[in-house]
């Protein structure tokens, strides 16, 4: 009896720890701990977990109160933030307005930085602290959205973090924030080790301990989640998806993500652009790109449902604009361009191409699930209504060197937009310009100044509700003139072993809050 | 043998300075680092920022001639992920690589030479000819494949093995290890096999050809009629020759499994080199890479002249002096 009894009692204590205690594996590595060095999604999401925002965001990513309790505008270019009392660091360091002064002095002048973070900071002329718990920022001209900007920068304590390298961050000595998880150890490349924060201001995290390993290999990662070695996987390979719905000891989290796939064409090129030829291979005299109708007809040829269901395995939604219903800037009743290869035809011979033309449709390999297999799809569609067309798919890392330089003539394309429809508009749509610094991801080189003027001026409103009517507005205008040929926004999905529950989040970012055990049952 | 040395040291000097400059050049001709490392929202201003501080502003040659300069000081320059010293970084993974490195090497001695030895006396045997047919395999599967057939097998369907990482880890002269602890050692296992297979296959069909070759020599025929052993003669006469070639090829592959078992640890999460060298050829980590092949260039200048030293003790009829 006595036996049976302790025997139940370990049973109980093993059960108890497996509880307190989560394994998390991510696809892509976390290359550093300083999270102001590299703006990169998995450093990102390990800064989420150990640092905080002044606006935080939820999985529908939405702004919500972070360190900073509430924020307003006090006047047309002056933001004023009241900070939340009574908040400490990991080292108990106290956390104040001055903290944050400190935090925006370093954003821009991280040493080596590849990517920073200055360009959050930046709209910022003068900070002034208040108080110890109230800060004011002065932007140049009315900003609508600096708290968007904000919910992007980590804030650092200025007593711990006076003269912290990165590499001190790395070895995690320096990795000290507010956040709802403090660093025990970071194994390079390989896993980082965490452990609750018990004095977090907000929701308390459900695992006392958890394991971050990063398992870059798509199969290994879900063989690993199958073998019990870990509790929760991201990422997970569209060409395990259909086996994992079935399987009774997984379940999956899945949310609309805020990533579209997208055609961009060549807009910069009036006369001959380099991959279209008629159909004896003789370069055109003119681009046929230009015309709205072959742009049209060329997104009316394309089966989005087809290539969701079939090539992505239903983990995508066809899309007819940049962001899904429920985000800033969404277009009502704006659907995905209707399947129409007939029509298609009569656009194309419309547009002067009664015959069709050639063209090569370029593409990464390696970047987004099944990018290569979408423009093979793509490919036969288009050849279908006359335009004949070849398939280049190529390494990321050549890829998009050569998009950037403007070197194709379609081509397919991914952007994660931040939730609020001028992000995209600004940096996809928008002409290049240094001055404003926009267009910076605009590699088809589309210009429309009126709508950049429009978008200028939307920019400065700080009334969100005649914000959000122009971005629609803009949106309209640009998806009928076919600036750009959107295919699908992906699905983000995350699979847990039986005993775990995931709240999917809209940013892909893979945090261990966002974890709990499942109800028993 | 001295100046021997000499002459191999300086020769791979020369192959180090021929090497950096066609790794540098390589390297430059792939891609646009600033293009995948910047956030596809950085304007202008924080494009040219960030292609400054990379020193990719500078001409090739400038960048060549700074790398140079830094590299005399034992400096092969700064990851731009990581922004750690290059060298820092890859000596941090090595352990891993090393141990899984020299436990394949292990498996594949213990496992091919005794088999190689059996199939060699024993050519017409169903066992050798079993043995022979299995190498085949050993030979021809794609290392990826069997590394998830072992994962799925031992790790998901049994359960008996982890399927990836490196466990727990303890320290020895300042560095963890794997081999140290159990759970170590069972997260090592698979990798080490997948790795191993190749080698054991060549490891019986360089020892069965040594056997079938040595077994008709005048000196085995004289010391069989001397009235020998049998296990003398395998063992002292006919082994002990066989094992130049053995060890040659053995010394080789060993270079060739630290510096290339990418496929094996990114297919086990295991946290060596080769992973680090994936990773940072995905995003063009130009440093890293550059860095990285110095190292194993390095690495097989050294093994190379460490496998002419252990010829000589094998076999004293090698002399270096000559041999150059």
């Amino acid at each position: 009896m006595r036996l049976t009894i302790s025997a139940i009692a370990m049973a109980c204590t093993i059960g108890a720890a497996s509880a307190q205690n989560l394994t998390m594996a991510v696809g892509a590595p976390v290359t550093s701990l300083d999270p102001h060095f590299h703006q990169l999604s998995p450093n990102n999401a390990v800064a989420g977990m150990i640092f905080d925002r002044l606006v935080n965001t939820d999985a529908q990513a939405r702004n919500v109160p972070g360190l900073a309790e509430s924020w307003s505008a006090v006047a047309p270019d002056t933001w004023e933030f009241r900070l939340r009392r009574g908040v400490r660091f990991h080292n108990g360091s106290e956390f104040t307005a001055d903290d944050v002064a400190f935090t925006f002095g370093r954003v821009p002048n991280v040493p080596n930085s590849p990517s920073s973070f200055a360009g959050f900071v930046r709209p910022i002329t003068r900070i002034e602290v208040v108080d110890s718990h109230t800060i004011r920022f002065t932007t140049n001209g009315p900003y609508p959205l600096l708290p968007q900007d904000l919910s992007n920068v980590y804030i650092l304590d200025r007593e711990t973090h006076a003269n912290a390298t990165t590499e001190q961050f790395n070895a995690g000595p320096m990795a000290v924030g507010t956040g709802p998880f403090r660093m025990i150890r970071h194994a390079n490349g390989d896993r980082i080790e965490l452990e609750r924060n018990d004095n977090y201001f907000g929701e308390p995290p459900a695992f006392a301990r958890v394991n971050y390993r990063m398992i870059t290999n798509d199969s290994a990662r879900a063989a690993a989640l199958l073998a019990g070695d870990v509790d929760v996987i991201d990422q997970v390979p569209t060409a395990d998806l259909a086996r994992l719905r079935t399987d009774p000891r997984v379940t999956l989290a899945e949310t609309v993500g805020l990533r579209i796939i997208y055609l961009s064409v060549d807009h910069m090129r009036e006369d001959s652009s380099p991959f279209i030829t008629d159909n004896d291979g003789r370069p055109l005299a003119r681009n046929p790109m230009k015309d709205v109708r072959v742009r049209r007809a060329l997104s009316m040829a394309i089966d989005r449902n087809a290539i969701t269901s079939r090539v992505m395995e239903g983990s995508a939604t066809p899309a007819g604009q940049f962001l899904p219903p429920g985000i800033f800037g969404h277009v009502p009743d704006l659907g995905p361009p209707a399947f129409d290869p007939e029509g298609a035809r009569r656009l194309l011979a419309e547009a002067g191409f009664p015959q069709g033309f050639r063209v090569t449709l370029h593409g990464p390999n390696d970047r987004y699930p099944n990018d290569g297999r979408i423009i093979q799809a793509i490919g036969q569609m288009w050849t279908r209504v006359g335009v004949r067309t070849a398939v280049e798919a190529q390494t990321w890392t050549t890829f998009v060197a050569r998009a950037g330089r403007a070197e194709f003539s379609a081509f397919l394309i991914g952007w994660g937009s931040n939730p609020d429809g001028s992000h995209p508009l600004r940096n996809l749509i928008a002409c290049q310009s240094r001055e404003r610094g926009w267009g910076n991801s605009n590699r088809g080189r589309y210009c429309n100044e009126a709508m950049d003027t429009r978008l200028m001026e939307a920019m400065r409103t700080l009334d969100n509700g005649a914000r959000e009517r122009e971005l629609i507005a803009l949106q309209r205008l640009i998806f009928d003139d076919q600036a750009i040929i959107p295919l699908h926004i992906q699905t983000n999905i995350w699979a847990a072993r039986r005993g775990f529950v995931v709240t999917p989040r809209a940013d892909e970012l893979s945090l261990a809050q966002s974890v709990r055990p499942a109800v028993a049952r | 043998m001295l100046i021997y040395l000499l002459r191999r040291i300086m020769q791979s000097g020369f192959v180090l300075v021929a090497m950096s400059l066609l790794v540098f050049l390589g390297v430059y001709a792939v891609g646009d680092p600033i293009e995948i490392l910047i956030s596809p929202d950085a304007d202008q201003i924080e494009k040219e920022r960030a292609i400054q501080a990379l020193g990719l502003d500078l001409p090739l040659w400038q960048q060549y001639l700074v790398f140079v300069g830094k590299a005399l000081q034992g400096d092969l320059g700064r990851s731009f992920v990581f922004n750690e010293p290059a060298i820092q970084l890859i000596l941090q993974r090595m352990p891993a690589t090393l141990e899984l490195a020299f436990g394949s090497m292990f498996l594949s001695i213990l496992i091919g030479l005794p088999l190689g030895l059996y199939a060699g006396l024993r050519p017409n045997g169903a066992i050798s000819k079993g043995i022979m047919a299995g190498s085949i395999l050993g030979f021809s599967l794609p290392t990826f494949w069997v590394g998830l057939m072992l994962i799925m097998v031992f790790a998901v369907q049994l359960g008996w093995l982890p399927s990836t990482g490196r466990g727990d880890t303890a320290m020895l002269f300042g560095i963890s290890w794997s081999f140290l602890t159990g759970d170590g050692l069972s997260h090592i296992l698979l990798p080490a096999i997948n790795l191993a297979l190749f080698k054991i296959s060549l490891v019986i069909r360089l020892t069965r050809a040594g056997v079938r070759e040595t077994m008709l020599m005048d000196y085995v025929k004289f010391a069989r009629a001397k009235g020998l052993s049998p296990f003398r003669v395998t063992f002292v006469h006919v082994f002990k020759n066989i094992l130049i070639p053995v060890v040659t090829v053995v010394g080789l592959e060993l270079g060739g499994t630290i510096a290339f078992s990418v496929v094996t640890e990114s297919v086990f999460a295991w946290p060596g080199m080769g992973k680090l060298i994936i990773d940072s050829i995905n995003v063009l980590d130009r440093p890293v890479i550059v860095a990285y092949l110095m190292m194993i260039v390095l690495m097989f200048i050294v093994i190379n002249l460490l496998v002419d030293i252990v010829y000589t003790v094998l076999d004293p009829r090698v002399r270096l002096e000559a041999k150059a």
